[in-house]
């Protein structure tokens, strides 16, 4: 098929969760004329969809909502402002001018957009990828396998499966192991203590559910199902546990296999498609939001960043965002640090950062390794352009305003640097 | 070797002891067609190999059975590895692979800029390929059930008697009569010998494989199958690219007494990581899909055992290591071959029946191109709703869910069923014995 015989629309929204629904609900809003969002599955909402548990919805919808209720909320939404969500598609590849390759049950099918916005979300990390030693059987999964097959499918692959990790997710699923009748016999965190807020220890207790720190996952045993599992603890003595399942819970990744095959510059840190504090692609035609930019923050959050972005995509549209000239490309110089997103800034030709009206909600995140207590600073050579003090956990969002740069001129190259505190 | 018999006319019966084919030895190997060009020559192996080898391209338009034409690089990192290249290129030009050639780094890294600068030399071996190492054992099968033969899976072999003219056998599934046994028990082969015969030609001595798989992202940084220079013992560790568009890395060869314990080891995938990483600096960073072991079952000898017992009417076929994927049609053959002692007669069924199965490799058209897929249900790996019904039925029906992975590589992907596995289970309700899930109660607490 010739391009000139393709479907085209304005803009394309890879993946329908809170996100992309946010941001075509937007687009629309502001009277865009064509908005296509792109669901591989069965049904839009994405992640919340398989969350059966509270909360959800308080800054969306002003009200405490089940995933599910919510992830059909936001759907609802979407529908009505006239956006076209279209499931069971699932693009197999991206390219230049917005050119989408799509797999539909009437097979390949392509769909070119003026602006494209990705928001495939997230994913947790494998067993595999975790380079687990053990056995290989059945009952080996992670959260959002459990949940979607507790509350999507009703059914449990377990009864007393272990719990790997203490992330907030990892609470999820222990609510979703409540839910269905499962009782998690033990959640092991390697590190002295929970990831999560530490209030969530309450919760395990309440629910009889031991949570062991300092222990490490040695190794699964079992053939054809989970026998058990042997666990390092904090002493260095080897602990086998008997339980029947294993849920590997966050460690959350960028679901952005399309990216790291398309002509995208990649960041390794993230996982993610390199982007400028607009959410713009090193390709201007694309975008990213939500979770494809900054893994991993809560529904709530990905939702207002799917608005924000839409707002820019918006601009994009009408001409107003101008093209990067010139970018500055952001360092972490210190090995603290996780990630930092936006990965560069665009410039304006006079040498300084491109700001947009909302500048107030520009900064720029970032996320520590370790427990950190320090000064976070951006730096150009010797000169320190923002810095904050900050007392941080891994996975929690530490941002640092791009506003107060809006009078520098700013070089090609800024390093982030922690100096710890003593 | 039950199609190699069933095509000629013989009726056969081919018994499984695992709940699905491919379950043992044969589903963790690195999946590459060999030419035998480092194979001892005047070998069993070597003669398997090369007859394997040519038969696959003979018949894998007929069964729709694909072909990666990577060809292959034997690469020398170390000055010693350096100076074994001569002596491989030698070897492989006596046992006929003339188009072996030997390369500068430079050259190398022409082609595979990708490779790490530490490269010395290495010989270019063009005809070595890949294939998908589930695909083609599924269709040769499938093609011996629909040519007449039949398969008995759950079916452990007890015991036999061979009274002169016909053989008892007793299985776990009743007795069964046959004229001849063939066994081609891998990693039970020594056992099962003398369970039959009384005696055993072999030790099966089990040597496992670990191996790491990469996100498809990492298969675009190499094309050709890179392998080390091979000591006594093992071929080494290769990194090559995989029919399903991953980047593997392995094997170890780590001997050990257990035939199933197929475990991987967390310090030993880290090494692999690394190994793979010293030879493609580039591997750093990128994700890895999966790891798997597979366990071979080596014996005390470097050559196969395939020994025929004339006044027994029976066959032993043991000892086939990791060119038993290349070797499968070869070694059909030259048993087929050494059959014809007994002086059975058989009469080809005419016509000939070519089944071809779905295609899961990489680079064919696959079912999500085409119409009436009825939606993808791993995304991971554009695994259609259609090709999981059509695993679920027919003549090799999946019964398990290691074997529906292995017949459509749903769960297989980067995810590892993160997205998938509730669908899956639904739609593989009341197809396994042993279900993903079972269903939560009805009365919503699901307490026993």
């Amino acid at each position: 098929m010739s391009s000139s015989t393709r479907e085209q629309c304005d803009v394309a929204i890879i993946g329908g969760g809170p996100s992309g629904l946010a941001a075509a609900t937007e687009l629309k809003r502001l009277g865009v004329d064509s908005v296509v969002v792109l669901e591989r599955e069965c049904e839009a909402g994405g992640i919340p969809r398989h969350c059966g548990h509270s909360p959800f919805g308080l800054r969306e919808f002003r009200r405490i909502l089940s995933g599910p209720s919510y992830a059909g909320k936001l759907s609802t939404a979407a529908k009505s402002q006239g956006v076209d969500v279209r499931l069971n598609t699932t693009v197999v590849s991206i390219g230049e001018s917005g050119q989408l390759e799509l797999s539909t049950v009437d097979g390949l099918n392509y769909i070119n957009a003026r602006k494209v916005i990705l928001s495939t979300g997230i994913r947790e990390t494998t067993r595999a990828a975790r380079l687990v030693s053990g056995q290989r059987p059945m009952g080996v999964m992670t959260t959002g396998a459990l949940q979607s097959l507790v509350y999507l499918e009703h059914k449990k692959p377990f009864k007393n499966p272990v719990i790997i990790g203490s992330e907030l997710v990892s609470f999820s699923a222990l609510l979703s192991c409540r839910h269905s009748g499962i009782r998690p016999i033990a959640i092991i965190e390697q590190n002295p203590r929970i990831t999560a807020h530490l209030g969530l220890k309450l919760l395990a207790r309440l629910l009889g559910v031991p949570i062991y720190c300092r222990s490490r996952l040695q190794e699964i045993m079992g053939r054809r199902t989970v026998s058990g599992v042997k666990i390092e603890t904090a002493s260095g003595k080897t602990n086998v546990l008997e339980c029947d399942g294993v849920v590997f819970t966050g460690k959350f990744i960028a679901e952005s296999s399309l990216m790291r095959k398309s002509h995208l510059q990649f960041d390794q840190a993230t996982g993610n498609p390199v982007v400028d504090q607009f959410g713009r692609c090193s390709d201007a035609d694309y975008f990213a939001t939500g979770n494809m930019t900054h893994p991993v923050e809560t529904a709530g959050f990905c939702w207002s960043h799917g608005i924000e972005t839409a707002q820019q995509v918006y601009a994009a549209l009408a001409g107003k965002l101008d093209k990067f000239n010139r970018r500055s490309v952001i360092y972490p110089n210190n090995s603290l640090i996780k990630y930092a997103v936006p990965q560069v800034l665009a410039i304006a030709d006079n040498g300084h950062i491109q700001v947009e009206n909302r500048s107030d909600s520009q900064s720029i995140q970032i996320r520590v390794n370790k427990p950190v207590k320090g000064r976070l600073s951006l730096k150009s050579g010797l000169e320190t352009l923002a810095e904050k003090s900050i007392n941080v956990l891994p996975e929690r969002r530490v941002e640092l305003e791009l506003r107060t740069l809006s009078d520098k001129r700013l070089p090609e190259t800024l390093y982030l640097d922690i100096e710890e505190a003593d | 070797m039950a199609r190699q018999f069933a095509i000629e006319g013989a009726s056969v019966l081919a018994v499984e002891k695992g709940p699905d084919i491919l379950n043992g030895a044969s589903k963790g190997n690195s999946a590459i067609l060999h030419t035998g060009f480092d194979a001892p020559a005047g070998s069993i192996e070597h003669s398997c190999i090369v007859e394997g080898y040519q038969e696959y391209l003979n018949i894998r338009d007929k069964l729709g059975l694909p072909l990666l034409t990577t060809g292959a690089l034997v690469t020398a990192w170390t000055e010693d590895e350096e100076s074994k290249l001569e002596g491989i290129l030698e070897k492989a030009l006596v046992n006929g692979v003339h188009d072996a050639e030997l390369l500068s780094a430079r050259s190398i890294r022409k082609r595979e800029p990708e490779l790490s600068p530490r490269l010395r030399a290495g010989i270019s071996i063009p005809r070595e390929y890949v294939i998908d190492p589930w695909t083609a054992p599924f269709s040769y099968m499938l093609q011996a059930l629909e040519n007449g033969a039949e398969l008995q899976c759950n079916c452990e072999v007890l015991s036999g008697k061979f009274d002169g003219s016909l053989w008892t056998v007793k299985t776990t599934q009743g007795i069964r009569k046959a004229k001849v046994v063939i066994n081609c028990g891998g990693l039970y082969g020594d056992l099962l010998d003398e369970k039959l015969i009384g005696q055993k030609a072999f030790s099966i001595r089990p040597r496992k494989g670990q191996f790491v798989v990469y996100d498809k992202s990492a298969s675009q940084l190499i094309g050709s199958i890179v392998l080390p220079v091979p000591n006594e013992i093992t071929k080494g560790v290769v990194v090559c690219r995989t029919a399903f568009g991953n980047l593997l890395v392995g094997p170890t060869a780590e001997e050990q007494d257990s035939r199933d314990d197929a475990s991987v080891l967390d310090a030993t995938l880290r090494s692999l990581c690394r190994q793979g990483e010293s030879i493609v600096p580039a591997l750093a960073g990128q994700p890895i899909t999966a790891t798997f072991a597979g366990i071979r079952p080596a014996t005390e000898f470097k050559d196969y055992c395939i020994r025929t017992y004339k006044e027994k009417h029976y066959i032993s076929v043991g000892g086939i290591r990791s060119t038993g994927l290349s070797a499968a049609l070869g070694i059909a053959k030259y048993v087929f071959d050494d059959y014809q002692v007994f002086d059975q007669k058989h009469f080809p069924s005419t016509p000939c029946i070519w089944p071809t199965v779905q295609q899961i490799a990489e680079h064919t058209t696959r079912d999500w191109q085409t119409e009436g897929n009825e939606g993808i249900v791993c995304h991971c790996e554009l695994v259609t709703q259609r090709e999981i019904k059509q695993a679920l039925t027919g003549k090799l029906a999946a019964g398990s869910l290691a074997g529906l992975k292995r017949r459509t590589r749903a769960t297989m992907g980067r995810c590892q069923g993160f997205y998938c596995s509730a669908r899956l289970s639904e739609l593989t309700k009341g197809f396994f014995e042993l279900p993903i899930a079972s269903d939560i109660s009805q009365k919503g607490s699901g307490n026993e």
